[in-house]
């Protein structure tokens, strides 16, 4: 458990984090400029707030009132930085072994045959950096965090280099850290799709400011929050699970709390947990049951909440087994009379959805 | 090509001279390299320009401040003199101290420069995997400016052999304790039907600066190539 409160004034822009980041992996999420690097970087002790304190399991980091600011190697915190930041001088192996020597009781359960295991390295040990691909050196550099044992692991956007292909081979990697090795992570994003799959727990940021933080169920649903959780894109992140193939069709009948729910396409095994995501934008309402429609994905549901959203939008919340973020034109909101404790019918296409693996287990 | 004693004697000499003026100057050029390429403080314009002065002003100049300081009679002089019997005057010694502190600016410049070039965030990187800092200087900033180090190193070497102005101000110009190759050269300049012996001694001089470069540039190319990063 990580207890952060901060405060730091960087000329006119003003900090104010308090939050907490427990085991499993916590994503600080806001748009460019918002300060999420800023926290990283007072986190990990490369910079210095004015006011605060920072303690990781009862052991404090940094302490304003009582002058306590441990120094960035002594704070037992992995980072792994937006580039990857190898060191070009040492190989892969010798880049591995550099956090090595960071004596705790974690890092003893972490072996170089372990990291070049989990992370495929096998064939790249005597390599030398500047001859590996983008993802193989951020593999590499995950690796190297890792090594030194922390308690902690920040990571800057580890993917925002890589492109989406190599993003998808590495979204697994960290989902399995967490899993696997039950660290605690603290992740920097802007990218609503790395955090729909991977979050347990969110922050969200907005000019230095804490906007809302908590378990990434409870927030996504916060309609206040909307215009900082993905604006445009903002949507619902729901848990599913893979109940049938339809080979005929090529499609997967999933289970969810609001009931069966098809996509397309069959990647996924049945049995499988996994995460899918539906726009906001993306919902249609009816009042009535429609019938001879293209669209599958067909649920009956009561409207909990609505908020006016910007240039003639409003913003729903509908209870169908799950809460669920609908928009819809101010127009057709006003002719349908949708009030509060309406009943409503929800209809998303199955095209429109977005699925991820997941491993997260919910007991 | 046969050397007599005498051309022996400049020639060894002036090697022990460029050894002995890199060898005392390279650590304290890495640090002034350090301290002016990654500190902030106050009067760090002044020292810079303190620094380069032996580049811009007259050698002869620079020969004249080291005798009346570091002379017997000098300030400095006379205390190393009464307290440690050491005399840098008209021996190697002195010319150890005339050649390092004109060529002090040379490792300087190019230490710096190294430094400055090389990526910091390489160094927090090293500071996040748990290491303090004396051991990120050790490990990642000195392989990664060691180039430049053998940069500065070379030029010093070539400035020490070729000193003349402030080496013959400060210890003057006696065979077999202060005469280096310019100052052997100058002196057989001065007798007639003497060319021969001058050409020996240009061509050796050529010899000797051409080895140094070639030397360095090997050393340099050997831990360019572990980074697997290209020279330049």
């Amino acid at each position: 458990m990580m207890k952060i409160d901060i405060h730091k004034s960087f000329g006119k822009f003003r900090l104010d984090a308090t939050f907490e980041a427990a085991a499993g992996l916590t994503a600080i999420f806001g748009p460019s400029g918002s300060g999420k690097t800023s926290i990283a970087k007072v986190l990990a002790g490369l910079e210095t707030p004015d006011t605060g304190r920072i303690e990781i399991d009862d052991h404090i980091l940094f302490d304003s009132q009582h002058g306590i600011n441990i120094p960035v190697h002594q704070r037992n915190i992995g980072f792994v930085f937006q580039e990857h930041r190898l060191f070009p001088h040492y190989s892969v192996r010798g880049n591995l072994r550099y956090g090595a020597t960071r004596n705790n009781a974690r890092q003893k359960s972490i072996t170089i045959d372990f990291i070049i295991d989990l992370f495929g390295l096998g064939k790249l040990l005597d390599r030398q950096p500047i001859s590996l691909s983008l993802g193989e050196q951020q593999r590499v550099a995950i690796g190297r965090a890792l090594m030194s044992g922390p308690d902690v692991l920040i990571m800057d956007e580890p993917l925002s280099s890589l492109d989406l292909h190599r993003k998808q081979d590495i979204l697994p990697l960290i989902e399995k850290l967490k899993t696997e090795l039950g660290l605690t992570i603290i992740y920097i994003s802007h990218s609503l799709s790395e955090i729909t799959q991977l979050a347990d727990n969110l922050v969200l940021l907005d000019n230095g400011q804490i906007k809302g933080a908590g378990p990434i169920a409870k927030l996504q649903n916060r309609l206040d929050l909307l215009p900082f959780a993905g604006g445009h894109d903002a949507g619902t992140i729901v848990d599913a699970q893979v109940v049938a193939h339809d080979i005929r069709y090529y499609m997967s009948e999933l289970e969810t709390t609001a009931g069966e729910f098809l996509i397309p396409g069959c990647q996924y095994e049945i049995g499988r947990s996994i995460r899918i995501r539906i726009r906001a934008r993306d919902v249609a309402l009816a009042l009535t049951e429609p019938e001879h429609l293209s669209i599958l994905n067909k649920f009956k549901g009561k409207v909990i909440d609505h908020r006016s959203g910007e240039s003639g939008t409003e913003e729903l919340l509908i209870d169908v087994g799950f809460p669920l973020s609908a928009r819809i034109t101010r127009k057709s909101y006003e002719q349908m009379n949708i009030q509060p404790g309406s009943d409503i019918w929800v209809l998303i296409k199955a095209v429109t959805i977005n699925a991820t693996e997941t491993e997260v287990q919910y007991l | 090509m046969t050397l007599s004693e005498a051309e022996l004697t400049v020639i060894l000499l002036s090697l022990k001279v460029a050894i002995w003026c890199v060898a005392i100057s390279i650590l304290p050029a890495l640090f002034m390299g350090w301290l002016l390429a990654r500190r902030d403080f106050y009067g760090k314009t002044l020292l810079n320009v303190f620094i380069h002065l032996p580049l811009v002003m007259p050698p002869v100049v620079v020969g004249y401040f080291l005798l009346v300081t570091l002379g017997k009679r000098g300030v400095i002089g006379s205390w190393l003199f009464d307290t440690f019997n050491i005399s840098l005057i008209f021996n190697w010694k002195g010319v150890v101290v005339a050649t390092s502190v004109m060529a002090f600016p040379l490792m300087v410049r190019a230490i710096r420069h190294a430094i400055e070039a090389i990526d910091q965030n390489l160094e927090v990187a090293a500071l996040t995997l748990g290491k303090p800092p004396y051991y990120v200087f050790l490990t990642i900033t000195l392989p990664l400016i060691l180039p430049g180090i053998l940069a500065g190193a070379t030029l010093g070497f070539a400035r020490a052999l070729g000193e003349f102005g402030a080496t013959i101000t400060f210890v003057s110009n006696i065979p077999g304790q202060t005469q280096t190759l310019p100052l052997a050269i100058y002196s057989l300049l001065q007798v007639p039907g003497s060319g021969d012996a001058v050409l020996k001694l240009v061509i050796l001089s050529i010899l000797l600066a051409f080895a140094a470069i070639a030397l360095s540039e090997w050393l340099a190319h050997r831990a360019l190539k572990r980074t697997g990063m290209r020279a330049g």
